[in-house]
């Protein structure tokens, strides 16, 4: 992209946010900026002249949004009604879901049309692993990303050999075929029932009359933050350039050093982790897991979120988990309020997700988050032209970005 | 085991149209076409539509397939031809978008009971001394149209004056316009007959399984991987990769101890297996770049 993303930040003299002064230095703003935020900006976006009260080391930037995440968490699952919780503890997977396909899809450039199926081997394992053993919740989560990480890696390898559309249908063969398998084998994995688990209780500490689901959406809510916190770190490391570089051009990051296929891989794994504790999530939620509830349309779905929140945004990634959850619940109400027939209403929320997915790619290819910087800029730009009309920085940057 | 075979053939027959249809629209504009089967699903809507208004079924096949062809341009035009100049990942994107949006408006408009579409030969096997083997007389008439579909592109490809500019735009387009060929007025025309081949397919699939939204979801994953495995550049790869995939398909579905369900799983598997050995598929003229 430009190069202004890989701009190495200016020495600071001091990385503690304590430290610094109430209103920062132009010196450390501009190197928070230059560094970029936790997510994939425009480039302008951080040029423009905000004010990032935020602290420069992402590491403590990113604990710090996180800590506010979690503070916001509580305070809505604390106030809205159990079925709401319920909602906002699938959000949740959702979220962790998308997150990790717009790592694989908006940073490494590879798309995968089956992170469904992978959701689906997630929940498969956490149900397994509770049906059979009694490790702590902690546990089951990781492990259920693990063998999620896994079947990645296995696809992955294949992957580094299918670039771009190859690998987009590979996967799209996964996401048809996968549910197959719980039907294959009913001893073990329920058949077209599917399994049902014990959903986690709230611990006693919280008193007896703690509603379950708000639990749940805890537990959702914290793998939320921490998964983001993760990611967004990736994103800023090594890793997160090298599948940048590999996403811009493979041959130029072959010749500066970078093995190509083990980063595909690399992205392709670390997705697919993050698509399995999602899996879970939803399964822990739902209290079931059945062949039935991964299929291709949840793969769709997943993409559209990606897609409508933001290409390659971790922030886009919490819109497009609401809009997953939400939109069929509007498409709904909407078709009750007309009157439609079945056909249409059960169909709607598709219809939605295709189109949106094709304006998406003609006109707004940054998506809702996309908007979100827009607006932000312009308001930005705005307020600094008024502060220093001499001033012709925003404009030449503005300039830049088209 | 011999019906197996035969049923893998007229299956392979289709998955072959389908592969056709993604290898044509490759060619012209480096497009894998993901809408390609909810096309051919949607002209099989169409025949149903005509044969409910009680027109024969040849004329309902003529409809569907002039309905591919028409809304090929119109998709090339409108909705292609703006994001070529963009990254690969867009146009996957987008024509992922147009396979849910399209699959989504077959289905509030003819809802989602399934229905057949009446074929116009037996779908009975016929009697070979005592025995039914597995090839009906519709069979027949699916490999004959696919055969004869075939022959016809091959001609168009390589023996008239408008297929030499195609495959022109196609192999080298700034030198192709140079030389005076509508180059846009080709892809638009690549389009068309890809998504005309698409709705032969849809034709030909409707009448075996029953009409639904997405009843082509299934073949084009078939008919993608038959495409890779023949080297996506290749018609002729993608005949061989549609019969290839028809019989491991088929194969993988009567073995007994498996089931039909794993019949995806098991092409998925032939065609990582492929990629792992040749990795630009059997048929393909162009060697991966390395550095």
């Amino acid at each position: 992209m430009t190069p202004d993303r890989e701009a190495p930040p200016p020495v600071l003299t001091s990385q503690d946010p304590a430290r610094e002064p109430a209103g920062p230095s132009p010196t450390a703003t501009q190197a928070a900026l230059s560094r970029g935020s936790v997510l994939a900006t425009p480039p302008a976006a951080r040029k423009i002249g905000g004010r990032s009260r935020l602290p420069s080391q992402p590491l403590l930037r990113h604990l710090l949004v996180a800590v506010g995440g979690l503070v916001v968490i509580w305070a809505i699952t604390s106030t809205v009604s159990s079925y709401d919780n319920f909602q906002i503890a699938q959000v949740g997977a959702y979220v962790v879901a998308i997150a990790g396909l717009t790592v694989l899809t908006g940073l490494n450039g590879q798309i995968s049309l089956g992170h469904g199926a992978l959701m689906g081997i997630g929940a498969y394992a956490a149900a397994l692993i509770m049906i059979h053993a009694n490790f702590p919740l902690a546990v089951v989560l990781v492990l259920a990303a693990l063998a999620a990480a896994l079947a990645g890696l296995l696809i992955g390898i294949g992957a580094a050999r299918l670039r771009g559309p190859y690998l987009a249908g590979a996967t799209l063969a996964l996401a048809v075929g996968l549910p197959a398998i719980a039907y294959r084998w009913p001893s073990s994995l329920g058949g077209g029932s599917g399994l049902s688990i014990n959903q986690p209780t709230p611990p006693t500490f919280l008193g007896a009359n703690f509603d379950p689901q708000e639990w749940i959406a805890w537990i959702s809510g914290l793998c939320v933050v921490i998964t983001l916190v993760i990611l967004a770190n990736l994103i800023r490391s090594r890793y997160g350039r090298s599948f940048r570089a590999v996403r811009d051009d493979e041959i130029a990051a072959s010749l500066a050093g970078i093995h190509v296929p083990r980063v595909q891989v690399t992205a392709f794994v670390v997705s697919s982790a993050c698509a399995g504790l999602g899996g879970a999530l939803l399964a822990l939620s739902t209290g079931t897991v059945n062949p039935l509830g991964f299929p291709l349309s949840l793969s769709i779905a997943l993409i559209a979120g990606m897609v409508v929140g933001g290409l390659g945004s971790l922030t886009g990634a919490i819109w497009g988990g609401i809009l997953i959850v939400y939109l069929p619940q509007w498409a709904t109400s909407v078709s009750n309020n007309f009157g439609f027939s079945k056909g249409v209403s059960s169909n709607l929320a598709f219809g939605v997700y295709g189109l949106a997915l094709i304006i998406a790619m003609l006109a707004f290819p940054g998506g809702i988050q996309g908007g979100v910087w827009r607006l932000v800029n312009g308001v930005r730009a705005r307020r600094a032209r008024r502060n220093s009309p001499a001033s012709a920085g925003p404009q030449s940057n503005e300039h830049e970005q088209g | 085991m011999l019906n197996e075979t035969l049923n893998g053939i007229t299956s392979g027959a289709i998955y072959a149209s389908i592969a056709l249809a993604l290898v044509l629209i490759w060619r012209g504009t480096r497009i894998v076409n993901f809408a390609a089967g909810a096309m051919g699903m949607l002209s099989a809507y169409v025949a149903l539509s005509v044969i409910d208004a009680g027109m024969s079924y040849w004329l309902a096949f003529a409809f569907a397939l002039i309905f591919g062809l028409v809304a090929g341009v119109v998709i090339e035009r409108v909705l292609v031809r703006p994001i070529e100049s963009k990254p690969p990942l867009n146009a996957v994107i987008l024509t992922f978008g147009l396979l849910i949006l399209i699959e989504a408006v077959a289905g509030m408009v003819w809802g989602e009971k399934s229905r057949a579409l009446p074929p116009n030969f037996s779908i009975r096997g016929v009697h070979v001394g005592g025995q039914t083997i597995a090839l009906s007389p519709f069979d027949l008439f699916v490999i004959a149209a696919v055969l004869v579909t075939m022959a016809l592109l091959v001609v168009l490809f390589r023996a008239t004056n408008v297929g030499l500019q195609m495959r022109a735009s196609a192999f080298r387009p700034e030198v192709a316009r140079l030389l005076g060929v509508r180059v846009g007025r080709m892809l638009s025309l690549g389009w068309a007959l890809a998504s005309l081949v698409g709705a032969l397919a849809g034709v030909l699939v409707a009448p075996k399984v029953f009409l639904s939204p997405n009843m082509m979801d299934a073949p084009l994953v078939y008919g993608f991987a038959a495409a890779v495995i023949g080297g996506l550049d290749s018609p002729v790869g993608a005949v061989v990769g549609g019969l290839a995939v028809g019989l491991v398909a088929s194969y993988v579905g009567g073995w007994a101890t498996l089931g039909p369900s794993l019949e995806v799983m098991g092409v998925l598997v032939l065609l990582i297996v492929v990629l792992m050995v040749r990795p630009e598929g059997l048929f393909s003229g162009i060697k991966p770049r390395r550095v």
